[in-house]
C-alpha cells in the first residue's frame, strides 16, 4: 500500500484575492493567491483548495482569472468551492483550469444537481462538501447532522446517511467539515470522520479544527481520513506543509515527500 | 511545430495544454479539426469520465478513424492520458463492456472494492492521490525521473496489458498491479495525470515534447 495520504492547504478567496490573514515570511502582499499557491506548491502540498466567498455575482469573474493564473503555474490538483449552483459555474471553473469542484449548499437544496454534474463532468471532479455538527447529547449514541450557511441553518439530515447518498449520486470525494470544531484548533471530530470514512467507498477529506500537527496524524490514524485539510496552521507560518508531512511520516503515515 | 490536444468533448483539456505550454516552446492547440491534428508534430489524447462516453464522443467527432491511423502509422509522438490510455486497449469492462481502439492487446478492469491496507483500513475507489510508479522498462519519457517517483492518479479502472513488452510502468494498489504506463513505437500512454503531478509530471511532459522516436 503506497498511496500517500494527502495534505491540502485551504484558502478563502474574495473577488480573486486571498483573505483571512496569510502571513508567510517574505511575502509582502499576503493576499496574492498566485504567490501563495506557488509557496504551497514549493512546500510540496498535494493539492490546494480554494473556497470562494465572493458575495457578488460580478466578482466571480476575478475568481476565474485567479484560477486561470494559478493553473498556468502550479501543476497540482486545484479544487474550487463556494457558491457553485449550476453546470455553467462548473464548466467555467474547469475551463479556467480547476480540476475539482466542491458543491456544498446546492447539494442540500437540490441533490439532483450532484447527479447531473457528475454525469456531465465525471465523478472525478465532483467533490461534495458536507458541513456537519454533533447533535447527540452526552451519553446518547453519536449522531451528526448537516448544517448550511456556515453552520447556522439546520437541515435535519443525518450526516452518515447523507454522505452515502451523495456518493450514490456520483460524488467522487467527500470534504467533511466539522462545524463545531472549525476554528477551535481542538482537532478534527474523529468519531464523525471515522463514521463517514467507513460508510463510503470514496475518499474522505477531513476538515475543521486543526490546531497541531498531531491533529493531522489523528485525522488519518483515528479518523480514517484519506486526506487532511487545514488553513490557519499553514497560513501563519507556524508550520509548513513540508513540516506536516515529515511529522506524519515519522508517525508511520505514507506521504509524498 | 505544434502539439495538438485532441478535443472530442470529454474532460478538462486546459490543464494539460497549460502544462505543455509551460514545459516547451511548441505551440499547443486544443482542437477537433482533423487537418490540425494531422499537421501537428505531436498529439495528445486525454480522456475523463466514462469510457463508453469517451469512445462514442470520439466517434461522433469523426476522429476515431484518424486516431487509429495515427496509432497505426506510429511515426508521430502520441501521448495518451488517463482514459486516453485505457482507450488504446482492446476492451474495457466498464459500462457493461466497451470495445476500445485495440491498439494494444489487453483489457481495462475495475479495482476490487473490498480491499484493505496493512492497518485494516478500507482502500477507497477511485484510487485517488499520489502513488508510486515502478518503471518496468526504460523509456525516453522516464528520462531524469527517479525510480519509484509519485504521480497523481484519479481512476477506478486500470489497464491490464497482455504483452509484457508493452508495459513501461506499474503501480500497486491493494492486490492489483496496474499497468499505468504502456506504449509501443511512437505511442506512450499513462493512467496518471502528468499535468497535475508537480515536477515529476512536468519532466515527463518535457520529455514528450523532446521525444523523437
Amino acid at each position: 500500500m503506497t498511496l500517500a495520504k494527502r495534505i491540502i492547504p485551504c484558502l478563502d478567496v474574495d473577488r480573486g484575492r486571498v483573505v483571512k490573514g496569510i502571513n508567510f515570511v517574505g511575502i509582502r502582499d499576503a493576499g496574492d493567491p498566485v504567490e501563495i499557491a506557488r509557496r504551497y506548491n514549493e512546500q510540496n502540498a498535494d493539492e490546494i483548495t480554494f473556497l470562494d466567498i465572493t458575495a457578488s455575482h460580478e466578482g466571480r469573474g476575478t475568481t476565474l482569472e485567479m484560477v486561470s493564473h494559478i493553473a498556468g503555474e502550479v501543476f497540482i490538483p486545484l479544487t474550487v468551492g463556494g457558491g457553485i449552483r449550476t453546470c455553467d459555474d462548473i464548466r467555467a471553473l474547469l475551463n479556467a483550469g480547476a480540476d475539482k469542484i466542491s458543491i456544498n449548499t446546492t447539494a442540500v437544496t437540490n441533490p439532483d444537481f450532484v447527479y447531473e454534474a457528475s454525469q456531465r463532468f465525471g465523478s472525478q471532479c465532483i467533490v461534495v462538501a458536507i458541513d456537519a455538527k454533533q447533535v447527540s447529547a452526552p451519553g446518547e449514541p453519536l449522531k451528526w447532522e448537516i448544517f448550511t450557511h456556515g453552520g447556522r441553518n439546520t437541515t435535519g439530515l443525518d450526516a452518515v446517511e447523507w454522505a452515502r447518498r451523495m456518493v450514490d449520486y456520483g460524488a467522487g470525494e467527500i470534504l467533511l467539515t466539522s462545524m463545531d470544531r472549525d476554528g477551535t484548533r481542538q482537532g478534527f471530530n474523529l468519531e464523525m470522520t471515522r463514521a463517514i470514512s467507513d460508510a463510503v467507498t470514496v475518499p474522505v477529506i477531513a476538515s475543521g479544527g486543526v490546531g497541531s500537527l498531531d491533529d493531522l496524524v489523528a485525522g488519518v490514524k483515528e479518523g480514517g481520513a484519506d486526506a487532511v485539510l487545514a488553513a490557519s496552521i499553514f497560513h501563519f507560518g507556524e508550520h509548513t506543509v513540508e513540516d506536516a508531512k515529515r511529522h506524519m511520516a515519522a508517525q508511520g503515515i505514507e506521504v509524498r515527500l | 511545430m505544434t502539439i495538438a490536444v485532441i478535443d472530442y468533448g470529454m474532460g478538462n483539456l486546459h490543464s494539460v495544454a497549460k502544462a505543455l505550454e509551460h514545459v516547451g516552446e511548441e505551440r499547443v492547440t486544443i482542437t477537433r479539426d482533423p487537418r490540425a491534428i494531422k499537421g501537428a508534430t505531436r498529439v495528445v489524447l486525454p480522456g475523463q469520465g466514462a469510457i463508453r462516453d469517451c469512445m462514442s464522443e470520439l466517434e461522433r467527432a469523426e476522429l476515431k478513424g484518424l486516431v487509429n491511423t495515427l496509432l497505426a502509422d506510429g511515426d508521430k509522438p502520441f501521448l495518451g492520458i488517463c482514459v486516453g490510455q485505457q482507450m488504446l486497449m482492446t476492451r474495457s469492462e466498464e459500462n457493461g463492456g466497451v470495445r476500445c481502439l485495440n491498439y494494444l492487446p489487453g483489457s481495462v478492469k475495475h479495482f476490487a472494492t473490498d480491499m484493505t491496507d496493512a492497518d485494516g483500513q478500507r482502500l477507497k475507489v477511485p484510487h485517488m492521490g499520489w502513488n508510486r510508479v515502478d518503471q518496468t522498462h526504460m523509456h525516453p519519457l522516464w528520462e531524469g525521473i527517479p525510480a519509484g517517483e509519485r504521480f497523481y492518479f484519479v481512476h477506478s479502472y486500470f489497464v491490464a496489458a497482455e504483452q509484457h513488452a508493452d508495459v513501461f510502468g506499474t503501480t500497486t494498489y491493494g492486490h492489483h498491479t496496474a499497468h499505468i504506463a504502456t506504449g509501443r513505437d511512437a505511442v506512450f500512454a499513462v493512467q496518471f495525470h502528468p499535468e497535475k503531478s508537480a515536477a515529476a509530471g512536468l519532466k515527463l511532459l518535457a520529455n514528450f515534447v523532446e521525444w523523437s522516436p
